[in-house]
């Protein structure tokens, strides 16, 4: 169970090459940038070298890294290899778009060192695609997984979407169906968002679009748990699955079990066990202030031992490994809802942890709640 | 020296007495047209959103009468509504003379006819005017009738207005200083200053409203208490314009304020005598009669910890509402709090409100109750205003509840809908009368506890708002009582429980389920709400689980806004009351007491 403390590094990449209807996060489209950002992170990362030791992981993410040139990806991890040490089992994790690549690139990216592919499905389903204004098919998702495996990737993950508008369980369980007949080693399984300044939400808004229910989203979520899970999966976090435990996200488990994480580039978020910090999220804001000597963070918060209590109660609740019992408060009181919530088949309890069923992963922020004030 | 009147303006709500006040006011130049303001007596936020009269306030008013004479008239407007009928009497006892106005297109109603009845008591000099003289539905021959035939006074002496023209105001003003008679009293004799009313200023502590009934006070005097025997130095004296505004002294006849470092607001006891303390005068004056309660609830903070802090504002607040009582009350559910004891349910209303505005407390209500009667087997009789002291039902030979004779004001057209609310309410013995064409007055008798729940909402709802009610108290009559317990996921909350007649339980039961259903967020497990008479249930209803709560996404960005959210939560859930597992926000108590529009 134990995972390792060592720390992680994160790098921001972004840039798209369109914008996704859905998608809050901060990326551009201005790909003219990219030298520029890459100076700008080389600059960050030597102010950062002796931050932390040696780091066991190394995700590159976005936005979209795979619309980095093949020059730019060697400039990239020429930087950080000369920079920071990385342990010999490094997970060497990198987001791709099924439609920016080829042969030449998943041999160019297994050189340069990475071992873990992310890449962005979506979706099997042509209609539900198109819905999400993605621009690759289907067919192109197919052929690219086969790719990465013949460039010699053995950790190969997908990112779906779910819950969109209409979708029955049926439906939902199709894309999975093709996913699991591929044979990833991971699964990536998002609850479509509707977040403020997207189209998706505008159009929400305006009653053009509607999610499913909280009963439909509910089944939705443990139909999706219980099919993965039958097929041999790891539900492991709300959202993630794994072929086993050496299959998890070493990256990702870094955030949940507040370990250290740099993170370099716009908008990346590190910690170092006390405090977070987090750098100016627009990319030219970025590239003036390291341009000009001046530090990216945008701003620090120092957690004292009650927020730290409320996040791992947030993030505990929403991976299977549960909470420490330490971390629940007033015993007696979290004592009589614990026995309400084992009972109502929501956490199984041991002496030292109390860990969330699959019905209790989907309602985990609730579980945070419950116990937040206690 | 300029000669002093000492009057109030008394009638049935609405009938313009502060707007007759705002009149005078401005006859006597006491305001700049820039700063004047419709009924600017009504000086607190809820009485002007509300557009009636919740305080009695004072106005001295400079006067040259046509004789050439200087006068001083010290007016007080009193509200008109029922429940703050004690605000009228305290202010009566300052006074040598009443104003009973008679609004010309309502006619004498039954607040007209109750005030009057104070200021006899009192042997206090009438003087009837009719008012709304320029509306066109004036019926002043109508009035006078009323006035002689109602009232038993003389209808000739009536002087006519309009408070909003300001026609007769001039005519008014001389009957005044011709009719009502000087105040009497010797300046130099012991002082008696009657405390009639009193507010809590932070800077300066309590003021004191008070009449000067003999002798005189100056600020340095020494003054002692003559109930409570504390003694203070006297800051300052004087009379209330539109602002306070300090004299050198209040003398034999006059009302005013007086200002005495009194912090602790114990020490003011409205109805007590002050005297000076090196010559006291033998014995005070006759204090007020005790307010009588109508309608209980408990108040409790939303937040245990404010505990002390409601205690505070209660001793300060009481210090302006001399009508309310408490005690200390506590309950499981909502921990430490007070029984009060109101004289209706808007003086309840207003209470609750003052409280939030003015003090800044966030309070939890309990359903309003009255004062029910148990004879018990053993022969003694148990008086009970909270349900959580309701008896045990194998010991109560009869029960009782108070009734009330309503009187429903309602344009005829609403007679059925009235008909049908009042007999669901347990009305009985109606009877019509139609004051005027199209205008209908229903009376009934009802148990008051029908009244206090939601009636007068409902009322206001089925007549579009123009239905008015006033009642006065009959007598006890028999009733079949329970107690009916609310259960929230199989706990009983005490605070939720009522006392009701049998056959209106289940309804009652079921109406306090449903709101809870409403209000009680959704849970991560199912919650069942109940009502039950004693082991009994008789109504439930279900909260359901909710299904799915859990974002998608939680990586190295999204930790401290998870983080901030849920410390916001954990604050939300200081103004929730747990009650077991199951967290009932403040808004539930109150659902439960208010009306639904059907
Ligand atoms: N047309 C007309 N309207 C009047 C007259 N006097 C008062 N009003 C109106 O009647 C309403 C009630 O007037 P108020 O002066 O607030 O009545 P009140 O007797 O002080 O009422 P409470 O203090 O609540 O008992 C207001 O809308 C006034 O404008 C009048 O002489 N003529
Ligand atoms: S979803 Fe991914 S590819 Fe689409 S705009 Fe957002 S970051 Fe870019
Ligand atoms: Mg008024």
């Amino acid at each position: 169970m134990a995972g390792t403390t060592r720390p992680g590094l994160y790098v921001h990449v972004p840039f798209c090459r369109t914008k996704c209807p859905y998608c809050a996060f901060k990326s551009t489209t201005e790909t003219a940038r990219i030298g520029d950002w890459l100076s700008a992170l080389e600059r960050e990362a030597e102010g950062r070298r002796g931050l932390f030791g040696w780091y066991d992981t190394l995700y590159v993410g976005g936005g979209t890294p795979s619309v980095l040139s093949d020059a730019d990806l060697r400039r990239l991890m020429g930087t950080l290899l000369g920079t920071f040490h990385f342990t010999r089992d490094l997970e060497a994790t990198i987001e791709v778009n099924p439609g920016d690549v080829d042969e030449a690139k998943a041999e160019l990216l297994y050189g340069l060192g990475f071992n873990r592919i992310s890449m962005g499905v979506q979706s099997f389903v042509q209609p539900e695609l198109e819905f999400l204004g993605r621009r690759h098919n289907a067919a192109r998702a197919l052929w690219s997984f086969d790719v990465f495996r013949g460039a010699g990737f053995e950790s190969l993950g997908l990112d779906l979407i779910q819950g969109l508008p209409g979708q029955t369980v049926e439906a939902r369980l199709e894309s999975l169906k093709r996913a699991v007949e591929l044979g990833p080693e991971h699964l990536s399984c998002y609850e479509l968002g509707f977040e403020p300044g997207t189209p998706f939400y505008e159009a929400r808004r305006k009653g053009k679009l509607s999610p499913p229910d909280g009963d439909a989203a509910a089944e939705g979520f443990l139909a999706t748990s219980e099919y993965l899970e039958d097929s041999g999966f790891l539900h492991y976090e709300v959202s993630n699955y794994a072929r086993d435990e050496r299959h998890r996200s070493r990256h990702n488990r870094k955030y949940w079990r507040h370990v250290p994480v740099l993170g370099l580039g716009p908008a990346a978020h590190s910690f170092d066990g006390r405090t977070r910090w987090w750098n100016v999220p627009d990319v030219a804001e970025y590239c003036r202030r390291l341009g000009s000597g001046d530090s990216a963070v945008q701003e620090t918060e120092d957690l004292g031992p009650d927020q730290l209590r409320l996040e791992r109660l947030a993030l505990g609740f929403r991976t299977r490994e549960g909470v420490d019992r330490k971390n629940l408060g007033d015993v007696a009181r979290a004592q009589s809802l614990l026995d309400r919530l084992v009972m109502e088949g929501l956490v199984t309890v041991s002496d030292t942890r109390v860990q969330p069923t699959r019905e209790g992963l989907c309602v985990a922020d609730g579980l945070a709640r419950g116990f937040c004030d206690l | 020296m300029a000669e002093t009147r000492n009057f109030s303006i008394i009638a049935h709500i609405d009938h313009g007495k502060s707007t007759l006040a705002d009149r005078l006011i401005q006859k006597a130049g006491l305001v700049t047209e820039r700063d004047f303001r419709d009924q600017i007596l009504d000086t607190m936020d809820i009485e002007r959103e509300r557009g009636i009269t919740i305080k009695s306030q004072t106005a001295s008013l400079p006067y040259r009468a046509r004789d050439g004479e200087e006068y001083v008239l010290n007016l007080i407007d009193t509200p008109g509504h029922v429940d703050f009928s004690y605000e009228v009497s305290r202010a009566l006892s300052s006074c040598e003379g009443v104003l009973l106005l008679v609004d010309a297109t309502q006619g004498v109603q039954a607040q007209t006819q109750a005030n009057l009845f104070m200021a006899m008591e009192h042997d206090l000099e009438i003087i009837p005017v009719i008012n709304k003289i320029d509306l066109a539905s004036a019926d002043i021959d109508g009035a006078k009738d009323q006035i002689d035939r109602d009232l038993a006074l003389d209808p000739e002496s009536a002087v006519l207005v309009s408070a909003k023209t300001g026609e007769g105001v001039d005519e008014l003003l001389e009957a005044i200083v011709r009719q009502f008679p000087p105040p009497i009293g010797d300046p130099t004799e012991a002082l008696k200053a009657l405390i009639f009313d009193a507010r809590y200023d932070p800077f300066r502590g309590a003021v004191a409203s008070c009449r000067v009934f003999s002798g005189a006070v100056r600020s340095g005097d020494i003054i002692r208490f003559m109930f409570t025997g504390k003694t203070h130095r006297v800051e300052e004296v004087g009379r209330f314009q539109i602002e306070r505004v300090s004299s050198e002294s209040l003398a034999a006849g006059d009302v005013g304020y007086l200002i005495a470092g009194i912090k602790t607001v114990a020490d003011t006891r409205i109805g007590d005598t002050m005297t000076l303390d090196d010559r006291p005068a033998d014995e005070a004056l006759p204090g007020f009669r005790e307010s009588k309660p109508m309608v209980f609830s408990s108040l409790y903070p939303v937040s245990s910890d404010d505990f002390m802090s409601l205690s505070e504002s209660l001793e300060k607040y009481e210090l302006n509402d001399a009508a309310l009582v408490y005690t200390k009350d506590s309950s499981s559910a909502l921990g430490q709090g007070f029984r009060a004891g109101f004289l209706g349910l808007l003086h309840l209303e207003i209470v609750q409100e003052r409280l939030e505005r003015e003090f800044n407390q966030s309070l939890i209500l309990t359903a309003p109750s009255v004062e029910y009667h148990f004879h018990l087997e053993n022969g003694s009789m148990l008086s009970v205003d909270n349900p959580t002291y309701y008896p045990d039902p194998m010991s109560i030979s009869r029960a009782e509840e108070p009734y009330i004779r309503a009187s429903i004001y309602i344009p005829d057209r609403y007679m059925g809908a009235v008909m049908k609310l009042c007999l669901e309410r347990r009305a009985e013995n109606s009877q019509l009368e139609y004051p005027s064409s199209g205008r209908l007055e229903m009376r009934f008798d009802m148990p008051l506890a029908e009244v206090v729940f939601d009636f007068y909402d409902r009322l206001k709802s089925v007549t579009q708002g123009y239905g008015s009610l006033d009642y006065e108290m009959l007598e006890y009559r028999t009733s079949d009582l329970v107690k009916v317990d609310i259960l929230v996921n199989g706990e009983r909350v005490d605070a939720l429980s009522m006392i009701v007649q049998r056959d209106r339980a289940r309804t009652r039961a079921v109406q306090a389920c449903e709101r809870l259903k409403e209000t009680i967020p959704r849970h991560m497990f199912k919650i069942p709400i109940q009502g039950a008479i004693g082991g009994k249930i008789i109504s439930r209803e279900t909260i359901n689980a909710f299904r799915k709560d859990v974002t998608a996404k939680c990586y190295g960005g999204d930790v401290s806004r998870k983080r901030k959210l849920l410390e916001k939560q954990k604050k939300g859930k200081r103004r929730m009351k747990m009650v077991g597992n199951v967290e009932i926000p403040q808004s539930a108590f109150i659902a439960v007491l208010k009306a639904r529009d059907e």
